[in-house]
């Protein structure tokens, strides 16, 4: 992607929590800034930090110190209905465990984000059904989760993550639950998405799976960056 | 809107929970409007009982008359006024004279009333045509209640004793002519009815009454010094107020079965929030506010009001309505409470009380689900997307 346009941009982030009396540090001055089209992502030991940056990211959680402005909003800053609406509009979330609406068919899961935009029904039809064209899933629409496999339910929720054309997909450990081949499945498809849509994705993953896809690479350790490196490769 | 149609979503996912306490729900909105509807239907029909056995469409009283107080009985009477006279010939007016009288079943001594009307009246449905007989014997009528207590049956001679007005004791025969079934205990417990020129010879009292009850016709003229009006209101108070107490211990009845209804709703709900924490994680990463969660874990829980009545419904109404056609049996054992009750109750419901049971039974539903639902709005929904809040 050529556009330079940055999309996210951290600085001094601290991020603590309390732990008894006492205070944990989860995030200790973190300076990082992702560009629009970016295909990135958080590694590091587990109890690093990817998660809490992501959410802080995605504006589930607000920073202690320091500010993250993400699509020009600092996220500590946004009342909780426009956070609401920037997550509705403008970002997209998968999760390590799916979190698919247990009640409702592939068709109503991914609608869900398009019906709180209150879209119409003909452009819904329209835009879920592309989206389940683009992870395979047309064929899977009026299944219910429990009826798929994990790897199918994972493309439920990337669909259901890109169906709104988001600027940002975060994605926690999107691959822990699948087994090679739908890992590779969904990463050709996120990719595909990146390069077709421009949309910026960033992971948080210990997959090498994952990592192999990566064209940028920030490794955390105990909340901090040790190293943020950029591969030119494809 | 959208709430709307995803709370709906949801229950109708969530399948057979979501039934079980739809009909536990809706059992409740049944019972209620049986219930008041069967105590409504009563009331109806104690008070048209009433009317065609005791009250007629109004009674006229001697000033001292006082039927909780026997001992007035003696200063009860009057001469009846001139201008009734056509109307009684007519049967339009009964006039009643009371006086108490002692009988003498299987060798007891027992008080009663003796009630003396005309033979030819036509405002109560007393039969008192059938009180014929020749002139030796006096015909009396008695209703199945007095019967059945002192083993009295037709064709039966009871020896009657009475005080005539100067207080001179005399006795006679009456010969049952006919015993008569009737739902108003007033007409029928501790008394014989016998021609009212009888027992005005008998009193030593032509002429004279106690009461007059009256058909649709208005009252002729009287001395207003003498007589005293009571209207169908005051005479049926008395069942108002049976009816109302009657009301008061169903309320409680139902009361309980609604708090098991509310009790599954508010449990499920409680439990929904706990169990569903990462569904209401995952909604608020999806761009919900916390209020719009809220909101619809509350519509979600208070729709289950509005499933039971549509449940309740196609249950209920046919039969609701088959009770209102065929009545309801009664046991024979509620004869003893002390006031008109049927072998069959038609219930009656009224638009009102439909009305307010739906609302009541919905906004019971609204506020036990809104409570647990607040809890929402505290959660984090980072930890609750992981589902780790206990
Ligand atoms: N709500 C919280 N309260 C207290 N401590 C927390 C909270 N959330 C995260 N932490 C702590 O912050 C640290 C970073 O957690 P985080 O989940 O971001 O790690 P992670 O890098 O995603 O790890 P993993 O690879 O295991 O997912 C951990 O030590 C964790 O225990
Ligand atoms: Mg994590």
């Amino acid at each position: 992607m050529e556009s330079n346009k940055t999309v996210i941009t951290i600085r001094n982030l601290v991020k603590t929590f309390p732990m008894g009396n006492r205070e944990f540090t989860a995030l200790n001055g973190i300076n990082l800034s992702f560009a629009k089209g970016e295909f990135s992502g958080l590694v590091g030991p587990s109890g690093s930090g990817k998660t809490t940056l992501l959410n802080i990211i995605g504006t589930l959680d607000s920073p202690t110190e320091g500010e993250a402005i993400v699509l020009g909003d600092s996220v500590g800053e946004l009342s909780q209905k426009k956070a609401a609406n920037l997550r509705n509009m403008k970002i997209g979330f998968v999760f390590q465990t799916f979190n698919l609406l247990p009640v409702y068919s592939t068709f109503e899961n991914v609608e869900f984000p398009l019906l709180l935009q209150k879209m119409s029904a003909a452009n819904r039809k329209k835009s879920v059904m592309d989206a389940l064209d683009w992870v395979g899933l047309t064929d899977k629409a009026k299944s219910r989760p429990a009826q798929m496999s994990g790897g199918e339910c994972q493309r439920v929720a990337i669909a259901r993550a890109i169906v709104k054309k988001p600027e940002i997909v975060l994605a926690d450990e999107p691959t822990a639950n699948l087994d090679a081949e739908n890992s590779h499945n969904i990463l050709k498809t996120m990719e595909k998405l990146n390069q077709s849509l421009g949309t910026t994705f960033l992971f948080a993953t210990h997959d090498e799976k994952v990592i192999g896809y990566l064209k940028r690479i920030i490794k955390l350790v105990d909340g901090k960056v040790a190293s943020d490196e950029i591969f030119a490769k494809k | 809107m959208i709430t709307f149609k995803l709370a709906f979503r949801n229950l109708v996912g969530a399948g057979l929970r979501t039934w079980l306490n739809v009909f536990v729900l809706s059992l409740s909105y049944v019972v209620i409007i049986y219930m008041n509807g069967m105590l409504d239907g009563w009331n109806v029909q104690a008070k048209s009982d009433m009317m065609n056995w005791d009250t007629g469409q109004g009674q006229l009283w001697q000033k001292n008359y006082d039927p909780s107080d026997p001992f007035t009985l003696q200063d009860s009477f009057d001469p009846i006024p001139a201008d009734f006279n056509t109307m009684i010939g007519e049967g339009k007016i009964a006039p009643v004279l009371v006086t108490m009288a002692s009988f003498y079943p299987e060798g007891r001594i027992q008080s009663i009333l003796l009630k003396g009307i005309p033979e030819n009246q036509k405002v109560i449905e007393l039969p008192t045509a059938s009180m014929t007989a020749d002139s030796s014997s006096i015909p009396g009528l008695v209703g199945k209640r007095m019967a059945e207590a002192n083993k009295i049956k037709k064709g039966d001679v009871i020896t009657i004793r009475w005080r005539d007005r100067n207080g001179t004791f005399d006795a006679a025969d009456v010969l049952i002519t006919a015993i008569f079934e009737t739902n108003v205990p007033t007409v029928d417990g501790g008394q014989i009815w016998i021609p009212l020129s009888r027992l005005q010879k008998m009193m030593q009292l032509p002429g004279e009454a106690t009461l007059f009850i009256r058909g649709k016709s208005d009252w002729p003229s009287f001395g207003k010094d003498q007589w005293i009006v009571k209207d169908l209101k005051s005479l049926t108070a008395d069942i108002d107020q049976v009816i109302k107490a009657k009301s008061v211990s169903t309320s409680i009845l139902y009361l309980i079965l609604l708090l098991l209804a509310m009790l599954a709703i508010f449990d499920t709900q409680v439990l929904s929030i706990f169990r569903r924490q990462r569904e209401i994680g995952t909604q608020i990463a999806l761009g919900m506010t916390r209020g719009q969660v809220v909101r619809l874990f509350t519509l979600e829980g208070a729709m289950n009001g509005v499933l039971a009545a549509l449940l309740a419904a196609v249950y209920g109404i046919p039969f609701l309505a088959s009770q209102a056609k065929y009545g309801i049996p009664m046991p024979k054992a509620s004869n003893s409470m002390g006031m008109a009750i049927a072998e069959k109750i038609f219930p009656v419901y009224s638009v009102g009380l439909v009305v307010v049971t739906i609302c009541f039974v919905m906004l019971t539903a609204l506020v036990v689900s809104y409570i647990p639902a607040r809890r929402i709005a505290k959660m984090n929904p980072t930890e609750a997307i992981k589902g780790k809040i206990q």
